[in-house]
């Protein structure tokens, strides 16, 4: 396990943690302070991914996310999720990366009513993002996972993906990019209330508020580079490259 | 068989004889094939794209396209199939100032404080994005930049240190995919990735280029490697005489229109035909710079002539080029008629809502902006210069030059236009009205801070060279945002509306 001491800092720039920053955010999920009235609540597993990921996630494990949905539509680009202006902030920093969650989703037009993370707030109050076609389209910037990530989304679930952002999703282990099967932004509203369970074969997203529920397709390959929390520690593990120099 | 496809297009010829179980349509209805958004289609999402079986006997060699020969060489292995997942050698990684301190920020991370980079050699870094600011954190990452290039010893690192005058600085060059190709860093065969999404430019040099996000980065400063899926290849035969009011801008928005912005999503853009092989490079590079738009891996355009004259004159390097073999296999073909197709445009927002640039007549716009690495290089000044010449008049909106590198701010000082008895590009674009040519980097292509020249600050109309439309994109989420080529902006300028060059050029 990656030591968690900081390392020296060299006064001309940023320090970076040793280790990927952890997903164990300060806030409540949604889903404690949130009093629905038709269902009842699951309990959070404590080895979901992106709270813990020096544990190796086991294969059979159920990994769930839950709580409220936020919905987008088709070829929501890297602009729209993290307009331009804001690249200046540097992911690997700590202080910046809590920045650019502040962000997520802002470059959204007005027609989006509800802000996908209210002004003034460092963080979202929605885990899961249902979206549409092509699906983080646009820019090669890590930005645009990133910031998703650090604004406290666990998932998103869209009908497909551009390569690019999938990629960047898996290599930062930030969010679970998911597939559905079917067109689910037309089906759920955003403050719907979901699950997702991801388990061998079986992956499904649950929206509470409709009562459907819908089937994900396997995450595949990308799995076991999620589940190791992302890329470098995906290599680590497969031998590829050494641990952490001292 | 193939010839008796009817597509909406007339010019489009699709031939799907090759395609096998990706969720394309053998026969698509004209209705299918939407010049707009792609809701109706489905699309399938696959990270892996399936294999397909070819029914070999044992021992027969199945050929391979461009793409996959590259990949496989960088690999070390005789043979590659789409589908394969495989540890690539890079030739080259290029970054700038909006993601290098990312990735280097990871590098240190995940390698240590003291890790030094696989091949100092092999980095190129290029300032490019926010440059000419005032943004703090943006002259920041330069600062960070250099810090980096100092300790690891980065033999390419184009810095700026005067942000006064970019001419003070004998090193910086400015947009770094112009700047990769005018310095010699772009050779046939080789894996060349960048932080950014239009890396896949360098693929007019018949090599393997794409864009990687930070991680991916940091990952390959360290081991000089990547993990890669082989992407299966989409064909696109261009063959006619290219009109002279048609620029390579017009055939790839083209593209992006017939087949949507997911329409090439995990796979290789490779462009053949008599007219490629009549394209100057930098016509080449506009066509493989908006492959990402298509959602594509990469693009790839075999090299010749034209390619191996304009490497040699830049690079000593030795290169090897590859070629499609004749049996290799293409998930998709489509033809193109060049000689009857006509300028288009992008309507906002989005770079698959094609239309011609002529049944946009009627709208107004507020301001032209020429620059960036898809239409702000020498040749797209030369051509919008020649279009005002023959024109002779003013332009009648704020019309933005931006050259994409000093290079390219120099020619347009220095170059004479042909025909223009002698007049250099400024020349014209002074009598005509225009801006002052700007310092060269990306400008207002993607916003930026707010101080950036040129940048859309109002919900107003705007013609660009640039690739993509998006709400937002170039600042004002309320922007309209046409994309077209130099011809169509230059005529758009003189007008005050959306033009067709025609009007002007024949």
């Amino acid at each position: 396990m990656a030591a968690t001491s900081l390392r020296s800092v060299n006064p001309k720039f940023t320090q970076t943690l040793a280790s990927p920053p952890t997903k164990s955010p300060p806030f409540q999920s949604p889903f404690l302070r949130f009093n629905p009235t038709t269902f009842t609540p699951k309990p959070l597993t404590t080895r979901s991914t992106f709270v813990t990921r020096s544990s190796a996630a086991e294969p059979q494990e159920r990994k769930t996310f839950h709580g409220l949905c936020y919905v987008v539509g088709d070829n929501i680009d890297t602009d729209q999720i993290i307009p331009a202006e804001f690249l200046t902030l540097v992911p690997s920093n700590p202080d910046e990366y809590q920045k650019l969650g502040s962000y997520a989703l802002v470059g959204l037009p007005a027609s989006y009513k509800e802000r996908f993370v209210e002004p003034g707030e460092m963080k979202t109050k929605y885990s899961i993002i249902i979206g549409g076609e092509n699906f983080g389209c646009g820019s090669s910037r890590e930005h645009a996972p990133v910031c998703l990530g650090a604004a406290g989304a666990k998932a998103v679930v869209a009908q497909s993906y551009a390569r690019i952002f999938f990629r960047n999703s898996v290599a930062t282990g930030e969010i679970y990019p998911l597939d559905s099967e079917v067109r689910v932004c037309e089906e759920c509203k955003t403050g719907d209330v979901a699950t997702v369970e991801l388990r061998e074969g079986d992956s499904v997203l649950i929206n509470h508020t409709t009562g459907k529920e819908y089937k994900l397709k396997a995450i595949g390959d990308a799995g076991p580079v999620i589940d190791a929390g992302g890329i470098f520690a995906y290599a680590r593990k497969a031998g590829m490259i050494p641990s952490v120099a001292a | 068989m193939a010839s008796a496809v009817i597509s909406s297009s007339p010019f489009v010829c699709k031939s799907s004889t090759k395609v096998k179980g990706l969720g394309f349509s053998s026969f698509p209805k004209p209705s299918q094939i939407s010049v707009h958004r792609c809701q109706k289609k489905s699309i399938v999402s696959v990270m892996a794209p399936q294999r397909s079986s070819p029914a070999t006997s044992g021992s027969v060699k199945t050929g391979m396209t461009m793409t996959e020969k590259i990949l496989a060489k960088a690999a070390e292995k005789s043979q590659v199939v789409p589908g394969d997942n495989i540890w690539v050698n890079v030739d080259v990684l290029m970054t700038h100032d909006v993601c290098g301190p990312g990735a280097f920020g990871i590098f240190k991370r995940e390698f240590g404080d003291n890790a030094k980079v696989w091949d100092p050699e092999k980095i190129v870094v290029i300032p490019d994005h926010y440059i000419f600011t005032t943004d703090k954190r943006a002259n920041r990452n330069v600062d960070i930049m250099r810090e980096h290039c100092r300790e690891q010893n980065i033999k390419y690192f184009y810095d700026i240190t005067d942000l006064g005058d970019f001419r003070a600085n004998p090193d910086y060059k400015g947009v770094c995919h112009v700047a990769l190709a005018q310095e010699g860093h772009c050779r046939p065969g080789e894996v060349l990735l960048g932080t950014d999404s239009h890396t896949c430019t360098a693929g007019a040099f018949g090599q393997f280029a794409t864009g990687i996000g930070n991680t991916d980065a940091g990952f390959v400063l360290g081991t000089g490697k990547i993990l890669l899926k082989v992407p299966p290849t989409m064909r696109f035969i261009l063959d006619g005489e290219m009109p002279s009011y048609l620029q390579a801008k017009d055939l790839i928005l083209q593209i992006i229109g017939e087949i949507s912005v997911a329409g090439a999503t995990y796979k290789t853009m490779e462009f053949s035909g008599t007219t490629i092989e009549s394209l100057s490079m930098e016509e080449r590079m506009t066509l493989c710079n908006m492959v990402v738009e298509a959602g594509g891996k990469n693009g790839v355009i075999p090299p010749d002539a034209t390619t191996f004259n304009y490497v040699e004159n830049r690079t000593s390097v030795p290169f090897e080029p590859v070629y499609s073999d004749g049996n290799a296999s293409f998930v998709a073909d489509y033809r193109f008629d060049v000689s009857k197709l006509e300028p288009v445009v992008a309507k906002p927002h989005s770079p698959d809502n094609r239309a011609l640039a002529r049944e946009c007549k009627d709208v107004k716009i507020d301001r032209v902006y020429i620059g960036s690495c898809t239409g702000g290089k020498t040749e797209d000044f030369m051509a919008a210069a020649k279009l005002l010449h023959a024109a002779g008049k003013q332009v009648k909106v704020p019309t933005f030059l931006v050259p994409a590198t000093k290079k390219v701010w120099m020619d347009v000082y220095a170059l004479p236009v042909p025909g223009a008895g002698g007049k250099t590009c400024a020349q014209i674009f002074e009598e005509a009205g225009c801006d002052t040519p700007t310092s060269p980097s990306c400008g207002a292509c993607l916003g930026g801070p707010a101080d950036t020249y040129a940048r859309l600050n109002e919900p107003q109309v705007c013609v660009s060279t640039t690739n993509r439309n998006f709400p937002g994109r170039m600042g004002n989420k309320e922007g309209q945002i046409y994309l077209a080529s130099p011809y169509t902006a230059a005529a758009s300028a003189l007008t005050g509306h959306v033009t067709d060059p025609r009007e002007f050029l024949q």
